[in-house]
């Protein structure tokens, strides 16, 4: 998937957790991810953090800690 | 092959059915208890005892115009007419005496005398009740005849002995495709008027003229059938006594000896038919009275366009082919399926397990769709299953799922006839559900409130007899924005149901939402600007919501198919539950489901995340049922979703694809990067009836079968599971169900299914929301909607009644997050997209049939100030470009669409207006966003350059090799 498009769909789901009550936004974007995401992309994400994740929401970034690493 | 016996009696007794208190009555000595209302000929008729009729029949209310059913009733004077009588305590009824029976022979005299008597050679004959009528009276002659010399009077003769010319007599109006007016039969009983009023609700029919003049027209004076309003729908042709009103289809072929109930395959309304066929050749599909979807209507589709069927185009013996370049090889079906096999565990063993796909149809049975899901899982091991409910209904499944728990509308249709107001957001019911458009229009008439949130000025909004109390005719891409502000005002006017929210619903969730909620950046004045709906018109209809009595919503792909699609659901459960319309009849929150089985292949697994029944792969215990059935191990991790799988596939990680009944490349946004993606493929297998537009990127095309030719099921948006019947063998040799059985044992999968009602037992067996379907419960019942197991044996019409799915209804913050599409400079028009009535989808059965009349091509509606600052005309050639591609087609200019937005269909593949949407999604489900891009129109001399490659390499794509040597 073109980073562009990951970033973008990454930053819409923290978009909507943003909006929620709580102070556990960051693990349901990592729930999220976890749940609806496939292992490859889960990689890809998890490697465009560690690579500096340019253009990512900063929620996305709390979160990738507890997205799980592709087996 | 023995056909379906129908349980319930066909008979017409009428008038329709009433409720009220039971009345007993007298009727020739028999006692009869019926309730209240009913008409004497209705309950005489229960009891067996058939007056005869011409002007009245059970679909519609009576008129009392041919006194063919008079009878005498003790104590009243004359003879009243039973049609129009309602019953009354204690009342004694004489159906037989000699005197109606002499008044009964003198009105067939009369109709007689003016009706041409070529029964032997009619197309009603045998099914006409006149003819009928004639014999129950006794009528033996007609003893009225013209004068000697004083001219024709009778509207059945064209000229009379000299030749001279009958004014009063009309030719055959045959300008409709499927049926034919020939007004020298008609006998003006005003059924089909009634029909077109009552019944479909379109009024295009009136009476003209009094006395010996009047006639039955459609439209104006100058108007056939075809140019009037008429949108053949057919209740007319169902309602005609007479050969008046009739098939073409029955004229060219003769009158059916048998028939089947089957069901609709076009549209998520799911109509029950009774398909009438001499032998294997259908002859006519008519509505079936007991179909609990429909209540004996239809629309254009269901009726009529069933003809693709036998379509030349179609597609009968397998095709390979090792490169897209190559024309196509026709082989056997062993040959095919042993190619795809092979090709198929090639591309896993070099690429991976997980490098290919299955993408199930919404347009194929239940049974079809759980056996490609089971494919993927049990046999290709990977999850990579999705299906085109993607692009239409995939955030219902979210939204509902956090908010209700679980992904499906809570009323049957039948709950419209009790709703006070309806708001319909993102729907076009009159054109995408017809049935169902034409039963809410039946209650709106009767009184109910509507409320209609789109951006185009919709047929609901106002047409005969129906006015909308509110238009919000929102900016496209503002939905949870209009939603919040309906809510803030419920909210912050105290106008919520707080009995209901304390008692059904999480109290602290619903304190948050509402804090939230009251935030005046939410109020209608606040967001009027953005949203382009004056807050006044959204302070009234929120106020008309909340105070209206029983308030139900219906929502479209006007919802789902947008960045914040799931957002918007959520935003409606919450409206529901803030006014407490959830849990009875008249209420509730309703998807109306775009193709026919869109709301089965979510139930059955269609998505990558989940197994059937909307139970999550990562679920341990759940895996351990498929397991244990399929005897497999089942990949905990979730697989790839279409627009995923086309991503990986450029990018050379996914190879294989087998699309049942699916046309992406036509369907899915952004079409370039669809065709980029099946390019990139090493072996995309097509099972369809047609060379689809996907086609043109296949290596193995597997000929489909058509929902006449299979057995199996469809779950309708009311949740029914309804059954499809077999009404002929498969032209292509094989139902669906078993090609993918074929493919599946051909890779190791050992299946050994003989009936789809097998099928039906292990979905049953492993799923519990169906644990009671069988084959044999829905033939006794006629359907039955699920959840259907031990707490409901007899399935669930209304869901929520006493508690949520999840227990608690959850109010969910809904924070409207504008789009990325933006209009600038070089986009400064919103495109949104939709449908119409007489085609369907990507028009693949559609435009095979007649119905096309209706519809040539897809238009660009304009609004006339923005088509005049681009210095456009009608029907002018236009180019609609966005930052993702351009075509061009014809503007139609109509204020319909507000300034500054523009509005197409996407029926026709040489249109290709899914170059031009983009490749933004729901957040939640990547659901594509195909209502909201922002383009340019401007002037164009014919088809963009994308339009004519993409047509030359479609022609190339599509060559056959004549069968060989
Ligand atoms: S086909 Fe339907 S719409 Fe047309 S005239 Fe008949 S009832 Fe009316
Ligand atoms: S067309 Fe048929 S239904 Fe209509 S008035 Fe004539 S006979 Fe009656
Ligand atoms: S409303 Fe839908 S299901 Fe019913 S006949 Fe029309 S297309 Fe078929
Ligand atoms: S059937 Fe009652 S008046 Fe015609």
């Amino acid at each position: 998937m073109a980073p562009e498009k990951m970033v973008m769909m990454a930053n819409q789901i923290a978009g909507f957790f943003h909006t929620q009550p709580g102070d556990d936004q960051a693990a349901k974007v990592a729930d999220h991810l976890n749940d609806f995401w496939a292992p490859k992309m889960r990689g890809q994400l998890i490697d465009h953090v560690e690579a500096g994740g340019a253009g990512l929401d900063p929620l996305v970034i709390e979160a990738i800690g507890m997205v799980r690493q592709p087996a | 092959m023995k056909d379906f016996v129908i349980p319930w009696d066909e008979k017409d007794i009428g008038t329709p059915a009433k409720s009220g208190a039971p009345v007993t009555l007298s009727i020739d000595g028999f006692e009869v208890t019926v309730p209240e209302g009913t008409s004497v000929m209705r309950a005489a008729a229960q009891a067996g005892l058939d007056i005869p009729k011409l002007c009245a029949t059970d679909s519609v209310e009576a008129f009392g115009s041919c006194r063919l059913c008079v009878v005498e009733i003790d104590g009243r004077r004359g003879t009243p007419s039973s049609c129009t009588t309602p019953v009354a305590e204690g009342m004694v009824v004489h159906t037989q005496s000699p005197k109606v029976k002499k008044i009964r022979r003198g009105v067939m005299e009369l109709y007689i005398s003016d009706h041409p008597l070529d029964c032997l050679t009619c197309a009603a004959n045998g099914d006409c009740e006149l003819q009928d009528m004639a014999g129950a009276v006794g009528l033996r002659d007609v003893r009225y005849a013209a004068p000697e010399g004083a001219g024709i009077a009778n509207h059945f003769e064209a000229r009379d002995t000299s030749g001279e010319t009958n004014r009063a007599w009309l030719p055959k109006d045959e300008s409709n495709p499927y049926f034919t007016y020939d007004p020298s039969k008609c006998i003006v009983c005003s059924r089909c008027v009634r029909a077109c009023e009552e019944v479909q609700g379109t009024f295009a029919l009136t009476i003209q003229g009094r006395g010996f003049d009047s006639r039955v027209s459609a439209g104006a004076g100058f108007d056939d059938f075809l140019s009037s309003d008429c949108v053949s729908c057919g209740a007319c042709v169902q309602a005609c006594p007479t050969a008046t009103l009739q098939e073409k289809s029955v004229i060219e072929k003769g009158t059916p000896a048998r028939s089947v109930v089957t069901t609709c395959a076009y549209c998520g309304v799911g109509c029950s038919f009774k398909a009438e066929l001499n032998g294997d050749e259908l002859i006519r599909m008519v509505p079936w009275k007991s179909g609990a979807a429909n209540r004996g209507h239809s629309c254009v589709k269901g009726r009529f366009a069933w003809g693709y069927a036998n379509h030349k185009e179609r597609i009968l013996n397998p095709m390979i082919r090792d490169r897209i370049d190559e024309p196509w090889r026709e082989v056997s079906w062993e040959d095919a399926i042993e190619f795809a096999a092979t090709r198929l565990r090639g591309l896993q063993e070099k690429y991976g397990q997980k490098s290919i796909g299955v993408i199930t149809s919404s347009r194929c049975t239940n049974e079809e769709t759980y056996l490609v899901q089971k494919l993927t899982r049990a046999v290709f091991g990977n999850n990579n299953t999705d299906t085109c409910a993607r692009v239409c209904h995939s955030p219902t499944g979210y939204g509902l799922g956090q908010t209700f728990g679980t992904s499906a509308g809570t009323q049957d249709f039948d709950s419209v006839e009790q709703s006070d107001i309806v708001i319909v957001i993102g729907a076009n019911p009159t054109d995408a559900h017809p049935v169902f458009g034409s039963r809410l229009k039946k209650r709106l008439r009767a009184g109910a409130k509507l409320i209609v949130i789109d951006p185009r000025r919709t047929d609901l909004v106002k047409s005969p007899h129906i006015e909308a109390a509110h238009h919000l005719a929102l900016r496209p891409g503002t939905n949870v924005a209009v939603v919040s502000a309906l809510a803030h005002v419920i909210v912050t006017e105290g106008l919520y149901d707080e009995a209901f929210i304390r008692t059904r619903c999480d109290w602290d969730e619903f304190q948050q939402y509402a804090e939230f909620v009251s935030d005046p950046r939410h109020a209608p004045e606040a967001v009027e600007e953005l949203t382009g709906v004056p807050a006044a018109e959204m302070r009234g209809a929120a106020r008309l919501f909340a105070n209206g009595g029983n308030g139900a919503i219906y929502y479209g792909l006007g919802v789902t198919e947008h960045s914040q699609g799931s957002t918007t659901v959520m935003g409606i459960a919450n409206l529901a539950m803030l006014t407490g319309n959830i849990g009875r009849p008249g209420v509730g929150v309703n998807p109306l489901r775009g193709q026919n089985n869109v709301q089965g292949s979510c139930d059955m697994g269609s998505f990558p995340h989940e197994l059937p029944g909307y139970r999550h792969v990562k679920l341990p215990e759940v895996r351990e049922i498929f397991e244990k059935a399929w005897g497999v191990e089942i990949d905990p991790e979730p697989g790839l979703r279409i627009p995923n799988m086309l991503d990986e596939a450029v990018e050379g990680g996914f190879k294989g694809l087998y699309c049942q009944g699916e046309d992406i490349l036509q369907s899915d946004p952004d079409t370039k990067h669809v065709a980029a993606g099946l390019a990139a493929m090493e072996c995309v297998i097509v099972h369809d009836l047609f060379l689809n537009e996907t086609a043109n990127y296949a290596h193995v095309f597997l000929p489909g079968s058509s929902f006449l030719e299979k057995d199996g099921t469809f779950t309708n948006a009311e949740r029914r599971i309804n059954m499809v019947r077999q009404v002929m063998k498969p032209k292509n040799g094989y139902q669906d169900w078993e090609v993918t059985q074929l493919l599946a044992n051909a890779m190791g999968g050992d299946w050994t299914y003989t009936h789809p009602r097998e099928i039906m037992a292990e979905i049953a067996a492993t799923t519990p929301s169906f644990a009671g379907v069988t084959y044999d419960l829905i033939d006794a019942r006629g359907s039955v909607q699920w959840p259907c197991n031990d707490d409901s044996p007899d399935g669930t019409p209304l869901m929520h009644v006493d508690g949520f799915m999840r227990g608690k209804g959850r109010f969910m913050i809904t924070d409207y997050i504008a789009t990325e599409e933006k209009t600038g400079p070089r986009f400064p028009l919103l495109l949104t997209t939709g449908r119409i009535l007489s085609q369907y989808n990507v028009g693949a059965q559609t435009r095979r049939t007649e119905n096309s009349i209706w519809h040539e091509e897809d238009l660009l509606e304009i609004h006339p100030h923005d088509a005049e600052v681009r210095g456009l005309n009608e029907g002018d050639w236009v180019r609609l470009a966005s930052r993702s591609g351009e075509t061009t087609l014809r503007a139609h200019l109509t204020d319909r669409v507000t300034p500054g937005v523009v509005y197409t269909t996407f029926h026709h593949p040489d249109t290709q207006a899914n170059v031009v949407t983009t490749e933004h999604s729901d957040w939640a489900t990547n659901c594509p966003e195909y209502k909201v891009t922002a383009v340019q129109v401007s002037a164009s001399n014919g088809p963009s350059d994308w339009q004519e490659d993409y047509a030359e390499q479609a022609r190339k794509a599509r060559r056959i090799l004549p069968a060989a040597e």
